[in-house]
């Protein structure tokens, strides 16, 4: 006996089933979810050249395959700011440690630091972003969670004294520790450095920083053609991409030439001493001698390379 | 057969000869030519470069309000001062009747004489009552504020410009009276540069 169901009536007079109206709805949907699962990609793909997609780890770039990658670079951003910028890579110098000494009785927390920081290390501009961080502190007061980072009062208040807190470039840095990809390492010279083009945006770094020295780039950084910095370097102040962390590298691009961090010169009230820490003769070294130095949050053991001290 | 082969020979032989030839040439193998990044010198080297002070404050002259097709006419300290009786005991801008009235003075108890030269305006003087030029006024300060010179003598106080590395770029150095003017050497109150706006910066909320 025959339980097979009669036609649908639509069927039959020629009409669409429910079913395959149904089946149409879902499939359209699916297409269109899917269309705009992957229109990131389609976003990705112009921006992300193959040389790019295919770059190996810094250290593993032969003198060759690196001039390539940094005329790469330049001739990017010639393409997308119309600037030409000369992008460097400067190597440690033997026989040199950085170090960077900070007299908190003569700063006065203008900002003029974080400022010149900003200009020099093509920042973005809208977010007004800098590596160095001013920290209004209550005297007798050693508290970071308790200083006022945002203050907008004239100064010096009285009452209180600055802190500037930029990397503190660690003997034994968290932050290297914790990248899952190796593209944060310490240089011989001890800037810690990032491959902006081999780090994957994770932020490990960011949490694991007990100073709060890192930025993420959450967005391209915005910067007018003119006031681009064109003296770049691969590891320092090369516009950084989307999605990748940032620090201060003591602004290696001058440095390693020889040339005093941006910070320091823009200081009004001289209260940095940049040096070689190995060289007996220089003004870091005469500091750590003669004057009364601490560094933040000893108890890490992290051995920053970045001291403080009060004329005594 | 065997035509080929003294053939071949003879290619060989010219071929290594010319080899050679050229190797005696030019004295060195090729090799692939890539540059490779300048390293600098090491930074222990002697100095070469040197430390300047930026230019100090030339001899200054007052305005008189007036111009001439040269500008602002200016005269000399002395112009006044040589008809006026210098006093010796004013410490304050706010005594004065006439000339310097707005004049911001906190700079301890130091009278005007303690650092002008009543002999000779255009100049200043030691506390040994000896004459400097204006230009040299790190001399000046250094007699009472002598740590402070310790720690700039040994780039510990006071801002510059240029090269840490002396032997690869000189620097150039601020004087005193570049950031502390010599009537009112305290810093001023300023108005700070604005603060990045990132999240991390905001101070948590007192509950």
């Amino acid at each position: 006996m025959s339980t097979s169901p009669a036609p649908a009536p639509e069927a039959a007079a020629g009409g669409v089933s429910r079913r395959t109206v149904l089946k149409g709805l879902g499939a359209t949907l699916g297409l269109a979810a899917y269309a705009k699962a992957i229109a990131p990609l389609t976003e990705w793909a112009p921006s992300t050249s193959i040389d790019e997609f295919l770059q190996r780890h810094y250290k593993e770039l032969s003198p060759l395959d690196l001039r390539v990658v940094l005329q790469r670079l330049e001739r990017e951003a010639k393409q997308e700011y119309g600037v030409d910028v000369r992008i460097s890579d400067l190597k440690a110098q033997p026989g040199v440690k950085f170090g960077y000494a900070l007299n908190l009785s003569v700063c006065n927390g203008c900002r003029k630091c974080a400022e010149a920081c900003h200009l020099e290390n093509n920042h973005d501009r809208p977010s007004h972003n800098s590596y160095i961080r001013v920290f209004e502190m209550s005297r007798g007061s050693m508290d970071l969670e308790k200083g006022n980072a945002h203050y907008t009062h004239p100064v010096k208040q009285p009452d209180k004294y600055y802190l500037p807190v930029q990397c503190q470039q660690c003997e034994h840095p968290p932050c290297v520790d914790v990248c899952p990809v190796e593209a944060t390492w310490k240089e011989p010279d001890g800037i810690v450095v990032v491959d902006y083009n081999w780090c994957i945006g994770c932020r490990y770094c960011e949490a694991a920083c007990p100073y709060h020295a890192r930025r993420f780039n959450w967005e391209k950084p915005k910067i007018a053609p003119e006031e681009i910095n064109r003296d770049q370097g691969y590891l320092s102040n090369r516009v950084r991409p989307q999605g990748v962390m940032e620090k201060c590298t003591f602004c290696l691009h001058r440095t390693r030439a020889g040339r005093l961090p941006a910070c320091l010169e823009a200081c009004p009230t001289g209260a940095r001493v940049f040096g070689n820490l190995l060289d007996p003769q220089s003004e870091i070294r005469w500091v750590l001698e003669h004057k009364r130095i601490f560094i933040l949050k000893e108890e890490l053991g992290l051995k920053p390379q970045f001291f403080y001290f009060f004329d005594a | 057969m065997r035509s080929l082969l003294a053939w071949l020979t003879a290619v060989l032989t010219v071929l290594l000869a010319a080899g050679w030839i050229g190797l005696r040439l030019t004295a060195a193998p090729a090799r692939v030519d890539v540059p490779s990044p300048v390293q600098p010198a090491r930074a222990t080297e002697s100095p070469r470069f040197s430390t300047t002070l930026r230019p100090g404050p030339a001899t200054p002259r007052v305005r008189t309000g007036t111009a001439d097709a040269q500008g602002p006419i200016t005269v000399a300290c002395s112009t006044c001062h040589q008809t006026t009786k210098p006093n010796p005991e004013l410490r304050s801008a706010a005594e004065l009747k006439q000339f310097h009235r707005g004049l911001e003075y906190r700079h301890g108890s130091l009278t005007c004489l303690s650092c002008h030269q009543a002999s000779n305006y255009d100049a200043l003087r030691l506390a040994d009552g000896s004459t400097i030029p204006f230009a040299e006024t790190m001399t000046l300060c250094s007699q009472c504020h002598g740590q402070k010179r310790r720690d700039y003598d040994h780039g510990a106080h006071g801002g510059m410009q240029g090269f840490w590395d002396l032997s690869r770029g000189p620097r150039t150095r601020n004087t005193c009276v570049h950031c502390h003017d010599p009537h009112a050497p305290a810093q001023p109150f300023v108005q700070p540069v604005l603060p990045p706006r990132d999240r991390l910066s905001v101070p948590a909320k007192s509950p």
